[in-house]
């Protein structure tokens, strides 16, 4: 076998028997190809907020600055919000979703490839249609929770809220599609062996985290469908000077989605580092079931919570009271998550790769980000905090301390699955001491000038109110992410090409995914192997040797092994159109509306009615 | 031949599965559990916004308007909207009889009776019919309404009663053209036991929209 050749990364046409070229990527239904769609698109939106943000924090570097106007201001944050929750942070967790979820239960795809493909390009699309208005200086500008009656017709009368209600509304399809499909994955395609309490904590935090997608996204449908309503109809949910409406409807809409939404963008984070730190840590994950249990009530809890956004609005001591509790209550399971990755580290050979740093870095930063999330769970405290640079404190090390550094562990750790090559240990940590430096930098001293009283989304202010050097040093420290981000860019495009050859486990892990070639075959596992323990690669009572060599081998075609692959098709993609088509209809003209209904109803029966794959011989 | 039938019960038969279920009925019940939330956002803020509305025409009670001294009637015709509930109810009925059917349409049919309940065709036509008719029903209701004065602009009530009931009767429609689907399947090429799971997970979805019915049909029309 010293002949066989090693592979190039999957990026090509590289699957045995697979054509290659933009239609292959077009028509595809793999999971994996969709997970790395998913990747660069993602990554693409992420450095394009990244971008606001630099511009964000030079306006806001000095006193008194015009760089920007005030009403361009207005649409950086707002976009800058919206696109780095719902199109960086939610995608970049879909990308793991697609590309691990099947790989770790033992699976040869998801439960429903096509509404996979459909989902990535709804995204997409939906992605596209909220991000290109701001070249024309008509980005959504009411704030990424857009407070009705704030963002209703009379006092936002330009076309900015429509992008904005009709994009969140797109991506919202997409995220439930994607929702229904991984929950049904992980639900029904385990592989023989692989129960519950044996899955992956990545595939459980996932499980949990479609669950709060499935429960929470059609409250914001459903608010979104309102404001719809207001401006293009006419009617009066949020009609609070003449019809009496109530000015906090969307408030409490927009939160029981908003609070889950924040535990859908950690809780993938939490299950990257949580296969993280086991590997470099050498140890198996601490306290597993607890893990579990402490992520589902977390997911629980995380219903019970939304007024604590609200605190401000004068809800009366119960609710007050009631929402305070609850708030801290969710520390609870929170800290034992913290304490059983500390626990993993324990007494573990650790290895500080540029991986395990950012694992770690999140179990540091997310806990500075909770305390000062218990600090504001309480009422009186939090009328001091709230609209403050305190609050952009605490949520940004909570997002990007949480969610953004442990989705960095989780490219650096799955970056040789997916290509088959090792990302550059040493520029990889270039970025991460970069990344940490600046995160640092940026949002810390953040904490001081809210605490200062320094509002929120204030386009500038005036010298001499002790907010000076606070700022100033906020956007030094933004400056640098850009440069810690080149490293990164650099990194992965010539690691991509050139990078060392991983083979199937470069790092010793113990999961199924490690058990294929990287990057993985077309098909995943030549035979489905059977499960007995949680780090099969580790401790298996009964080692599954025999589909452990089959599915190491290399380059074999799906045809020889008798797998059946589902054929590529480009519906999904066309009923995508038609709905975006559709939705540009609502806003330009009727005649879009009917081609994109056309469009969407024909292509949709026509993927219906088509068979998912060739029949079993 | 019993077991290629068993053989080709599921579709997607040569995919182990942990239930053992088609997983299209495994997100069938995701989906209804999304769409519980979603009609509980949109009960919600009826409820909410229930006796709120500065102006009429209101649902139970007459108003009479200061300006004009015009007076509107309570709006809601409840003996109307209880016999379209009955229909909407009956279609249940049809709807479990065609799966019935389509689940044993190899079973011999010996009696006149056996035969007539054996006709998937008939029964999902009756399903569909009763859906309908259903939307026939709300159709009229929605027009006498805004010819009453209730439009979608004209007060809360208004905003909240036709958009909460205009998602229902969306879904109802839905669900009549995924009937008259797999009505066409059933006169192009005959549905079979094989087929079940088809009019299995289409019969989930039309049982959850007329059970969310019953909801609204009791909190909007008959608690006053």
């Amino acid at each position: 076998m010293a002949t066989t050749a090693i592979r190039t990364p999957a990026y090509g046409a590289e699957y045995p028997g697979e054509h290659g070229g933009l239609y292959s990527w077009l028509a595809t239904v793999d999971h994996k190809r969709i997970g790395i769609l998913y990747l660069y698109t993602a990554l693409g939106f992420f450095i394009f907020g990244g971008l606001e943000a630099v511009v964000i924090r030079a306006q806001l570097g000095a006193p008194n600055q015009h760089l920007v106007s005030a009403e361009f201001y207005n649409q950086l944050f707002t976009m800058h919000g919206t696109t780095m929750i719902f199109l960086a942070i939610m995608p970049l967790s879909s990308a793991f979703f697609n590309f691990l979820i099947p790989l770790q239960i033992g699976a040869r795809d998801v439960a429903f490839p096509r509404l996979n493909a459909f989902s990535y390009w709804v995204y997409l699309f939906g992605g596209l249609f909220i991000t290109i208005p701001i070249f024309f200086a008509v980005a959504p500008n009411g704030g990424w929770f857009g407070y009705a009656p704030l963002t209703t017709k009379p006092y936002s009368p330009g076309l900015n809220i429509d992008f904005w209600v009709i994009g969140l509304q797109i991506l919202g399809v997409s995220s439930l599609a994607a929702a229904f499909n991984f929950l049904t994955t992980i639900i029904n395609l385990r592989a023989p062996g692989m129960t519950l309490m044996r899955m992956p904590m990545f595939t459980w935090m996932a499980f949990v985290v479609q669950v709060l997608l499935v429960l929470a996204f059609p409250v914001i449908t459903i608010a979104l469908v309102f404001l719809l309503f207001d401006r293009f109809f006419g009617t009066n949910f949020y009609n609070t000077v003449s019809a009496g409406a109530d000015p906090l409807l969307w408030q409490h809409l927009f939160w029981i989605f908003g609070h889950p939404e924040v535990y859908i963008l950690v809780l993938p984070a939490f299950g990257l580092v949580s296969e993280v730190i086991p590997v470099y840590s050498r140890k198996p994950l601490f306290g597993y079931p607890v893990m579990v249990y402490s992520g589902i009530l977390i997911a629980v809890l995380g219903f019970g919570v939304w007024a604590h956004h609200m605190f401000a609005v004068g809800m009366g001591p119960i609710a007050d009271t009631f929402f305070g509790l609850t708030t801290m209550l969710i520390a609870i399971p929170t800290g034992v998550k913290i304490f059983n990755w500390i626990a993993t580290m324990a007494q573990g050979a650790v290895r500080y790769t540029t991986a395990m740093l950012f694992g770690i870095s999140l179990v540091g930063l997310f806990t500075i980000g909770g305390i000062s999330g218990i600090m504001h769970s309480s009422p009186p405290a939090d009328l001091q905090q709230t609209d403050t640079y305190f609050i952009v404190a605490h949520f940004h090390y909570v997002l990007f301390g949480g969610s953004i550094m442990g989705i960095f562990a989780g490219i650096y750790h799955y970056f040789p699955k997916i290509t088959g090559r090792m990302l550059d240990e040493k520029l990889g940590k270039w970025h991460f001491w970069l990344m940490f430096i600046a995160m640092n930098l940026t949002f810390f001293p953040m904490h001081f000038s809210g605490m200062l009283g320094m509002p929120r989304r204030i386009y500038t202010y005036d010298a001499g109110q002790g907010w000076d050097l606070y700022n100033a040093m906020s956007t030094i420290g933004a400056m640098i992410f850009p440069i810690g981000m080149l490293f990164f860019i650099y990194n992965f495009f010539k690691s991509r090409k050139s990078g060392e050859i991983a083979g199937s486990n470069p790092w010793g892990a113990g999961t199924l995914e490690w058990s294929i070639p990287s990057p993985p075959p077309e098909y995943n596992f030549a035979k489905i192997p059977t499960v007995t323990t949680r780090y099969p690669l580790w401790e298996g009572k009964e080692p599954d040797h025999e589909s452990a060599r089959i599915n190491a081998q290399e380059g074999k075609t799906p045809h020889e092994l008798g797998i059946i692959i589902p054929y590529s098709t480009m519906k999904p993609l066309l009923v995508a159109a038609g709905l975006i088509i559709m939705f540009c209809g609502l806003i330009w003209s009727h005649v879009l509306l009917a081609v994109g209904a056309g469009t969407l109803i024909l292509s949709l029966y026509s993927w219906l009615l088509s068979p998912l794959e060739p029949e079993h011989s | 031949m019993a077991a290629s039938i068993a053989h080709t019960s599921a579709p997607t038969h040569h995919h182990y599965t942990t239930l053992g279920l088609d997983s299209r009925k495994v997100a069938i019940w995701a989906f209804i559990g999304s769409e519980c939330m979603l009609f509980v956002s949109l009960i919600s803020t009826y409820l909410i916004y229930k006796g709120r509305s500065v102006i009429g025409p209101f649902p139970h009670e007459s108003w009479t308007d200061p300006s004009t001294g015009q007076v509107l009637k309570p709006i809601l015709n409840i003996p109307v909207t209880s016999a379209s509930t009955f229909v909407l109810l009956m279609s249940s009925l049809f709807m479990v009889l065609a799966l019935a059917a389509v689940q044993n349409k190899e079973l011999p049919k010996r009696t006149r009776g056996e035969r007539i309940l054996g006709n998937s065709k008939l029964w999902l036509f009756m399903t569909a019919l009763a859906g309908t008719t259903f939307l026939s029903f709300q159709a009229f209701e929605f027009t006498s309404f805004v010819h009453e004065g209730l439009s979608i602009r004209r007060n809360l009530f208004g905003s909240t009663f036709f958009t909460l009931t205009g998602f229902h009767g969306a879904h109802v429609t839905a669900g009549v053209l995924w009937l008259v689907t797999l009505l066409a399947i059933d006169y192009r090429r005959g549905l079979g036991s094989r087929d079940s799971l088809l009019v299995d997970i289409c019969a989930l979805y039309w049982h959850f929209v007329d059970v969310v019915w019953i909801v609204i049909f009791t909190l909007v029309y008959l608690l006053k």
